[in-house]
């Protein structure tokens, strides 16, 4: 079991590698301008659009929205200045990526708790012996012949 | 049971060997609940949120200082215009362009304020040409005490606009105090906006 | 005239509807043969009348009567023929009229079908069937009519939506839809099975074909819709955890996880508890969104007309089905658990575990789609969950579901070992770790290099698997091959389906490039090692529409690989703007380009974009559909009697 926590882990590790934001530098390249206005922009959302993040929209919202996170970028904000200018002036409905805050709490956690609480309870209930509801026990015969069936639907090689 | 399952000739009664969930009584029993209860908790937030609007996005500006601008006159490309010239009055601050439906619609309520002179109303053409902005004021008329001209959406942005007309109350120490998405008509005037308005213009400066 | 000969078939079917949904059960309380076999040929009835009315529909889109008010809203005469009758569906009401039509077609084909049923059993499910029928057909009537006549009768209709018009689109709902309400059958057998009290492995064997067709169906469905998004929307993207997207995608988590437990249940006799829970919550997560799509209580890019009465009513049915549903599983839920023992390391604990993972999968899902409601509901603030969100939350989850995917067909019924788990961690790591390095020399991207190696791995383990039951490579085994049930081909398919999807996913979300750029006339732009050129932009009108037309030369290091063409067309009827997507359709890679906005003075927006293995993803998801019609239609557990 540990392995297999250490393999959730090491992918957690990963995944949540992905998000986090370049450093700042004072001169940057057009490139770097652009690649992380790539990034920014699909973590804003378009407000005028329905769910669409303001990279995928073709509104001119957005299109100016884009225009004002390079804008951002060139005059040295970090990605996450980026999206805090942003969510002052649009809230928290701005961001596609829900910050970790108390009302989010449970958005957050659940995936990883619900995920978490089950194992722990398979373990816990494929160790208890189990006890048979309602379920007559079969005799020595009656089990010969159920697996002599089951051998039937599923042969084995 | 009259019925069974066949497999090569062989008869696969299961029922013969006492398999088989039979339930003779019903019981509630609290683990058997669960499902029940998470699935009426969710119903009847469904049920609250069909009363709700998805589409009107609050403002994060209420009680915030006015922002900061510095854009030019629509009338005048020269002239720059700034938060300065709201002149410590209680404003109506007018998101419009030329390109808006409903900013037609709304236009005479906005022109019977200015008549009254009720209040400074400042224009945000948004999104617009300097040509089709100032065209579509000669013809209906002009009721906006300065008129910004806002091309590329950055005074919009500041102000969180997700569309117009939209428009914003400022009181008298440049703080915004209320915000209206959509258009301004002669009730939501009289019966939201304006209160607002008096009240603030009744506020004295300094008090508090 | 036909309207109205429609009108009438559908109030007798609701009247039916009704008869069905007493009749019989009182005939299984009663013990009453007569009554309980009504329900055979109400079932029957209901949807020969529902099928009547759906045709008088289709005939009035076809003949473009705009007497009736839906035609002349969602119709036009300048439609090509095919567009006509998948008009019919391409709104809220026929879409409702297609979606009743299935339920009755399921509860038809059950006295074809299930001529070996108990006949109480059989009454039950038959009269759940007619209260859902019933219910769903007063909603049509009393909220959403399509025969409503329209005075003074208009010229002409205000067409289709264009973003509907379209091969693609016309045939997705119907297979949606197949889905959605297959999972009907699941439901109506749960309940049965609970009043008449009785789970057991002959209920799941003949309930298991009909969960694998809704599931196949669904699985369609969703393939269609991403292909559709991907080639019309014109911005290249194949899934973008849309509200509407993820309402589809919930019931199919969870019928996913009701394929496998059914399949437990026909043969160890166990997880009966899981068997019934799911197959109730994979019908009612089709309500769920049915009603989300319809009541305008999420906002998504491709809701229908919203009407939040409709919603109520909606709601009100789910709340009756599922509500009462539950209760009953509440009664009866302390009989339902246990069976014959198992394993943490088993076969049965494998599936399990596939449960609570798919489980944990369709929560998360459903918490990303949902939370945004809840908080506003709660607190008034309100926020977004996007992409960034299902990719932290989602994507882990599912890669813990493939690594048990992985081990777990290899696991012995009832009792297995550690060292089993071992012996293929060991050769799976050392797959994972070959492969990884192979990619990441190729694709310099450690995450895009663990995540092959870990589809690799799903591919190689499922391949062993398979050879085990066949014996591969031993004597005899084209005989064992032809002796093994389809369900044993069918895991094959659907493992690799999902081993090829998930190859695609991580390929598309770790190497895909793009660029957009305003381009005039001979201007190029790069994209990785494409050159993409515009070369022309032509005018044009088609039947129904105008378009502008781009055409893109595509370079490779000077040379020439195609030459794409991207349109935007207006449609005058609509007012509306669409844009065709020009695409190479490639195995490893596809090109993509998209036009938009602009004029010769300043230049065209051109969208570039290269999708390193994208079809992948709908092959895989393909083969995933096709397996469960492997299953259900290779060979099957009957042969003659000899005793």
């Amino acid at each position: 079991m540990k392995r297999i926590y250490t393999i959730v882990l090491v992918a957690f590790c990963l995944f949540s590698g992905l998000n986090t934001f370049a450093q700042t530098t004072p001169h940057i390249s057009e490139a770097e301008v652009e690649q992380r206005a790539r990034s920014v922009g699909k973590s804003l959302r378009c407000v005028v659009c329905q769910n669409q993040s303001i990279d995928d929209s073709n509104a001119p919202l957005a299109a100016d929205m884009r225009l004002l996170v390079r804008e951002r970028i060139r005059a040295g904000d970090r990605n996450e200045d980026v999206l805090i200018y942003m969510r002052d002036r649009y809230g928290d409905f701005v961001l596609l990526k829900p910050p970790f805050q108390p009302n989010t709490y449970i958005l957050w956690f659940a995936p990883m708790g619900l995920l978490v609480l089950f194992l722990l309870w398979y373990i816990v209930q494929t160790r208890r012996p189990k006890q048979s509801v309602k379920i007559a026990q079969l005799s020595d015969d009656e089990q010969k012949r159920y697996d002599a069936l089951i051998t039937k639907i599923e042969p084995k090689s | 049971m009259k019925f069974s399952l066949e497999w090569k000739g062989i008869k696969l009664s299961l029922e013969d060997l006492g398999t088989g969930f039979a339930m003779s009584g019903m019981k509630v029993t609290l683990i058997g609940l669960v499902p029940l209860f998470m699935f009426l908790a969710l119903g009847s937030a469904f049920a609250i949120s069909l009363t709700k609007d998805p589409s009107i996005l609050p403002s994060q500006l209420i009680d915030k200082p006015f922002p900061e601008f510095s854009l030019p006159d629509l009338f005048d490309e020269e002239h720059m215009l700034t938060k300065a010239d709201m002149s410590g009055q209680v404003t109506l601050v007018n998101i419009f362009g030329s390109w808006c439906m409903a900013c037609d619609y709304e236009h005479e309520m906005l022109m019977s304020i200015a008549k009254n002179k009720e209040l400074p109303i400042l224009g945000v053409d948004w999104r617009d040409t300097r040509v089709k902005g100032k065209r579509w004021l000669k013809k209906r008329g002009n009721p906006y005490t300065n008129v910004v001209f806002d091309e590329f959406s950055k005074f919009a942005i500041d102000l969180g606009i997700t569309g117009a007309p939209e428009s914003f109350i400022v009181d008298k120490r440049g703080q915004i105090r209320y915000k209206h998405i959509g258009p301004i008509t002669r009730k939501n005037w009289d019966e939201i906006l304006k209160p607002i308005v008096v009240d603030l213009q009744a506020e004295k400066l300094g008090a508090e | 005239m036909i309207a109205e000969f429609g009108q009438i078939a559908l109030i007798m079917a609701m009247l039916v509807a009704g008869a069905q949904a007493v009749l019989p059960m009182v005939g299984a309380y009663q013990k009453d043969t007569r009554l309980m076999a009504f329900g055979d040929r109400a079932a029957i009835a209901q949807f020969i009348l529902i099928a009547i009315a759906f045709l008088a529909l289709t005939y009035v889109f076809i003949t473009s009567d705009f007497s009736v008010k839906l035609a002349a809203l969602h119709s036009h005469t300048n439609k090509p023929l095919i567009y006509k009758i998948s008009g019919v569906w391409g709104n809220h009401e026929g879409s409702m009229m297609l979606w009743v039509l299935m339920l009755s077609l399921f509860g038809g084909l059950v006295p074809m079908y299930g001529k070996t049923l108990p006949a109480s059993l059989k009454a039950r499910a038959l009269s759940v069937q007619g209260m859902i029928g019933v219910g769903f057909l007063a909603f049509i009537l009393f909220t959403s009519n399509p025969f409503l006549r329209l005075n003074p009768v208009p010229l002409d209709g205000q067409s289709l939506n264009p973003l509907l018009q379209d091969p693609g689109l016309a045939f997705h709902p119907p297979f949606l839809y197949l889905g959605y309400v297959g999972f009907s059958m699941a439901f109506s057998f749960s309940v049965a099975a609970l009043i008449e009290g009785r789970v057991d492995a002959v209920w799941a064997q003949w309930l298991r074909p009909w969960v694998l067709l809704a599931w196949s169906f669904l699985t369609i469905g969703i393939t269609m819709g991403s292909v559709w998004a991907y080639y019309e929307l014109g911005w290249g993207g194949w899934w973008m955890w849309d509200p509407v997207e993820n309402v589809s995608f919930l019931p199919w988590l969870v019928g996913t996880a009701l394929l496998h437990s059914i399949l437990v249940l026909g043969k160890r006799h166990t997880m009966a508890n899981w068997t019934i829970l799911l197959g109730i919550a994979a019908f009612s997560l089709s309500l769920v969104g049915t009603f989300v799509v319809r009541s305008g209580v999420l906002t998504s890019v491709h809701s229908f007309a919203v009407d939040p009465a409709r919603g109520v009513v909606i709601l009100f049915l789910l709340l009756l089905a599922t509500g009462g549903a539950l209760t009953l599983y509440a009664l009866r839920a302390h009989e339902l658990r246990g069976g014959p023992g198992y394993t943490t390391v088993s076969k049965e604990g494998g599936l399990v575990l596939n449960n609570l993972l798919l489980v944990t999968a369709a929560v998360t899902v459903f918490l990303g789609t949902f939370y945004p409601l809840l908080v506003e509901t709660f607190s008034n603030e309100k926020i977004s969950v996007g992409t960034p969100y299902f990719d932290a939350t989602f994507a882990p989850v599912m890669i813990v579901l493939i690594a048990f995917m992985g081990v777990g067909p290899l696991l012995k019924w009832r009792v297995d070992t550690w060292t089993t788990v071992r012996k293929h961690a060991f050769k799976s790591g050392l797959l994972i770790a070959v492969v990884g390095l192979f990619v990441y020399i190729y694709g310099k991207s450690v995450l895009g290099a663990l995540s092959m190696g870990i589809a690799a791995y799903l591919a190689y383990s499922t391949c062993i698997a398979y050879g085990r039951k066949i014996g591969f490579g031993k004597a005899g085994m084209m005989r064992r091959f032809r002796a093994q049930p389809g369900a044993s081909h069918g895991f094959f398919l659907a493992h690799m389906g999902m081993a090829i999807t998930m190859a695609g996913v991580v390929s598309m979300s770790v190497w895909a490039k793009e660029d957009v750029q305003l381009l005039k006339i001979n201007d190029s732009m790069r994209v990785g090692a494409y050159e993409f050129t515009l070369k022309a932009m032509t005018p044009g009108r088609e039947e129904n529409y105008q378009y502008l037309e781009a055409t893109i030369d595509i370079k490779k290091f000077t040379k020439k690989v195609t030459t794409l063409k991207s349109s935007q067309r207006f449609y005058p009827v609509r007012e509306m703007v669409t844009t065709e997507a020009g695409i190479q359709v490639g195995v490893m890679r596809n090109l993509y380009v998209g036009i938009g906005d602009g004029d010769s003075r300043k230049g065209w927006v051109v969208r570039a974009y290269i999708h390193p293995m994208i079809c992948w993803i709908w092959f895989g998801t393909l083969m995933m559909a096709l397996a469960g019609f492997v299953s259900l239609f290779g060979r099957k557990v009957k042969a003659k009697e000899t005793a």
